[in-house]
């Protein structure tokens, strides 16, 4: 199990190197020049101009970028962005709204996709499960911004029950609203996904057995019929931690929250490599930690897989 | 209506162990009717079956897949599945009347009461749960209370009478880490777990190997009459319900047929449903042969032969090994294994050469290098005097028309999106044979030749039946002209009667077409009905190698004895049997 952890943590350099150089070469061979979009309409002084990518290590070659980037993660000094501000601190300031973001639509997507799932799954083809599936084909099909429109529209101005934008005040209460939107789709996947799969194993022989030696209903389907079904669900659910902190940028804008998302934005209309790679690296650290995790609670969840 | 036998109470054990009184029905099901709600209408499975169980008898019902004896035992415990009703009957179990009574009520006899064996033990427990916990649900179900020392002594107390030694530890591993004999035994335990007065197996040991079987019947046998448990049978196999029970009731379309003492039944059957029952059984035909043989009848006039026209060995294996690796850990590097050591075998040309082994015995592996489809390690196939390994790309094409494999399981070696014109046609198109003309022909020509009709063609394989599948996949075989069909287990999945039909084509065939058999299973009673010459095989050794009367008539080696014995039906002594 724990040469398992390590040769698993092993595996991350290559990973992230590999990401981190393809990101750098991405953002590098970008067109334009972000230092004399600097200077705006009137321009800079060819003279400033090169200070300034003397500064930022601009002049120097790809490849010495690259390394230079790399003794920044080392040292954990990313240096400043053109702003002057710490990159380090920048990313310190943009993560954890976005992470406890991301964290709150898990666990919305989770309870209730598995929770609506079990229910439909059980009653495949009654009128509970087809008004749900109806309902969760059209949260996939509209985009995530009507959806979040109607939400501010509705919930947040005619009802006045949840604050309608986040800003500066990244509480519980103000993220509640953004979480559900964010989590609308994965919510809907995972409804699907949970109620197939409690509608195949539902009829398993060994949930058969399981009765006819004499448990009752509700035993058999917390033990036999949920935690089978949940396997596939926890893959997906894990996958996802990812794709909904990546995600967030669209829901991030329409609630006006200073997460990754918005930040990330700016960092690429405005070419500064360094913080956009930066960022995109620890979101790529979140991806690959979040799929390790699902593999070890995959082993707990199925005692057929284990890792040696 | 049928024809309904009096339910008679002639056999019921005299051992006197049973502690309730012995002359009162146990189970009582009377007139039940059971049906489905299907798209297309109401499906009657069950129509008016009786059937009585006295406290400690054991008793069998026997019928092919389709005939309702599943339905009848699942709605015993209010366990029908999907749609499911009893419609009519009643059934009553030690006095109390289980049709409408509550869920509750119904529940609480579950496991207490009646115990269940279900069929497939690779399928019925939960891979996810030790096996010790799922010993502790059925206790804990049936009012099990104690601590958890004895909760921990009882469940290995379980395990132990199942015939499980070691069972602390065993209690502690997972489903996968058992064997499927294993895992019969472990749900045979929690069967019998909470003391039933019935316990319904359900084809326990169909899905396991025939010396396996042999093994979990004796100890079912031994178990439920120590503790005084009636047992209700459901199994397909005559042989092996007439061995096992005392008292038979044939099931057919839904319809009890006939019931009656098992000895009588086989002796002297009544209905025609049962008389062709007892002349299909495989496990009793090779009985009938053997008791022929002993009076002096030539087996050939039983035994089909085919006599080929050419003579000489078509196939030569020799030598062949088979060597996987194991993967082992990351730097562990990793093990060996061999599935196939060592083992030669000729097939004579329009004969049939039967391999025969247990799962696992190399017997399939070894089919799959003959068919060119696995590389042997060392050793060579020579097919036709040429080694096959050092065929050109164009060459092993040719040869793949003149050897063609029918695999066990019908329902999966046909597409689902193929039409059974596009299934027997895909080979001919695949070799260009012919205009689509000529290949439309030939499908009508091949359809008819394994007897279905060409209105066949347009439908799609699941509106067939298991049988007819098995048809089409033999037509699709054949629609190359091969000179050698590997058959591997391809009547293992059928009903006995459907068995008996294809094994009757395949022989008309092979004096047709002069084809070659090579001939994979794990059931010897087949082997009598078809084969010239039998390979038996063991872990991937050649064990035994003669002429089928040989090996049936003077096995030389102690694992073929063990699998002649296996057979269902042989230890019916002294029964002068019908047909």
């Amino acid at each position: 199990m724990l040469s398992y952890l390590g040769r698993r943590i092993l595996q991350l350099i290559p990973v992230f190197l590999g990401a981190t150089l393809l990101l750098y070469a991405m953002v590098f061979l970008r067109p334009g020049d972000p230092i004399a979009a600097l200077g705006g309409e009137r321009g800079l002084p060819e003279a400033t101009q090169e200070a300034i990518r003397a500064e930022y290590n601009l002049d120097k070659p790809f490849i010495v970028q690259y390394l230079l980037f790399l003794r920044g993660v080392v040292t954990l000094d990313f240096g400043v962005d053109f702003r002057g501000r710490e990159i380090t601190e920048v990313i310190a300031n943009a993560f954890p709204v976005t992470m406890q973001l991301a964290l709150m639509a898990l666990v919305i997507e989770a309870v209730f996709g598995i929770g609506f799932g079990l229910i439909a799954g059980l009653r495949k083809g009654k009128f509970f499960d087809g008004t749900v599936m109806v309902l969760s084909l059209t949260l996939i099909a509209v985009p995530t911004f009507v959806l979040g429109f109607i939400m501010q529209i509705v919930v947040g101005v005619n009802l006045g029950w949840l604050p309608v934008t986040v800003g500066n005040n990244p509480d519980f209460v103000s993220l509640l609203m953004p979480a559900i939107v964010l989590a609308g789709t994965s919510f809907a996947y995972v409804l699907r996904l949970t109620r197939t799969s409690v509608a195949e194993n539902s009829t398993a022989d060994y949930v058969r057995t399981a009765r006819a030696r004499g448990l009752g209903r509700y035993q058999v389907t917390t033990r036999h019929v949920l935690r089978n079904s949940l396997i596939p669900v926890v893959t997906f659910i894990g996958a996802d931690l990812g794709a909904l902190m990546s995600g967030s940028i669209i829901t991030e804008g329409i609630f006006n929250i200073h997460g990754v998302g918005g930040t990330l934005y700016d960092a690429i209309t405005r070419g500064e490599s360094v913080t956009v790679v930066a960022m995109t690296t620890v979101l790529v650290v979140v991806y690959i930690a979040a799929n390790l995790l699902v593999d070890l609670l995959y082993a707990a969840l199925d005692p057929r897989i284990r890792y040696a | 209506m049928t024809t309904q036998f009096p339910v008679t109470n002639a056999g019921t054990g005299d051992d006197g162990l049973a502690p309730v009184d012995p002359s009162k029905p146990l189970l009582e099901i009377k007139d039940l009717e059971i049906s489905f709600t299907t798209a297309v209408g109401t499906v009657n499975a069950v129509r008016g079956a009786n059937i009585t169980v006295y406290p400690g008898q054991s008793v069998a019902i026997v019928g092919e897949s389709g005939s309702g004896k599943s339905t009848t035992a699942a709605a015993i415990i209010d366990l029908l599945p999907g749609t499911g009703k009893v419609t009519g009957g009643s059934i009553v179990f030690d006095g109390r009347e289980l049709v409408g009574a509550p869920a509750a009520e119904n529940e609480a006899l579950r496991g207490r009461e009646i115990g269940m064996v279900p069929q497939d033990p690779m399928s019925n427990l939960n891979p996810v749960w030790r096996i010790g916990t799922q010993v502790t649900e059925a206790l804990k179900a049936n009012g099990f209370k104690g601590s958890k020392a004895e909760l921990n002594e009882r469940i290995a107390a379980v395990l132990n009478e199942a015939g499980l030694p070691d069972a602390e530890r065993r209690a502690k591993q997972y489903p996968h880490e058992f064997s499927g004999g294993m895992r019969q035994r472990a749900l045979i335990g929690i069967g019998l777990a909470s003391r039933p007065k019935l316990l319904i197996a359900d084809e326990p040991t169909s899905a396991l190997d025939v010396t396996v079987q042999r093994q979990i019947l004796d100890h079912l046998g031994t178990m439920t009459q120590d503790l005084g448990t009636a047992v209700l049978f459901i199994t397909h196999d005559l042989g092996l319900a007439a061995e096992r029970a005392e008292h038979l009731v044939v099931m057919f379309k839904g319809r009890v047929v006939e019931s009656g003492p098992a000895q009588q039944i086989l002796a002297d059957p009544q209905h025609p449903y049962t008389k062709r029952l007892v002349a299909a059984a495989p496990s009793l035909a090779s009985r009938r042969i053997q008791v022929a043989h002993e009076g002096g009848q030539a087996p050939t006039e039983l035994v089909h032969r085919a006599e080929g026209g050419q003579t000489g060995d078509v196939v030569v294996a020799r030598n062949l090994t088979k060597v996987f690796d194991i993967r082992g850990s990351l730097f562990g590097g990793s093990t060996e294994f061999k599935a196939v050591d060592d083992v030669s075998f000729r097939l004579g040309r329009g004969k049939t050469l039967a391999l025969v082994g247990e799962s696992g015995s190399g017997k399939s592996t070894a089919a799959n290098m003959v068919l060119g489809l696995l590389e042997p390690t060392s050793g060579a196939v020579e097919f036709d005097g040429v080694d096959i390994a050092g065929l050109s790309p164009q060459e092993a094409f040719r040869f793949r028309r003149r050897i063609q494999p029918v695999f066990q399981n019908p329902y999966g070696s046909l597409d689902p999106m193929f039409s059974i014109f596009r299934s027997i046609e895909e080979p001919l198109e695949l070799h260009r044979e012919g205009s689509r003309k000529q290949r439309e022909k030939r499908v009508r020509e091949l359809l008819d030749m394994v007897s279905l009709p060409a209105s066949a063609m347009r439908r799609f394989p699941n509106e067939l039946s298991g049988g007819q599948r098995q048809r089409i996949a033999i037509a699709r075989a054949l629609a190359l002209n091969p000179e050698v069909v590997v058959l591997d287990e391809a009547v293992s999945a059928l009903d006995v009667l459907v068995q008996a039909q294809i094994l009757e084509l395949l022989g008309k065939l092979q004096d047709e077409l002069g084809l070659s058999y090579l001939f994979i299973t794990h059931d010897l009673a087949v082997v009598r009905q078809i084969a010239d010459d039998v390979v038996v095989m063991q872990t991937g050794k050649v064990v035994e190698q003669a002429t089928t009367d040989e090996v049936f008539d003077n096995p030389q080696q102690q694992y073929t004895r063990d699998l002649l014995a296996a057979i269902p039906g042989a230890g019916l002594e002294g029964v002068e049997l019908a047909g």
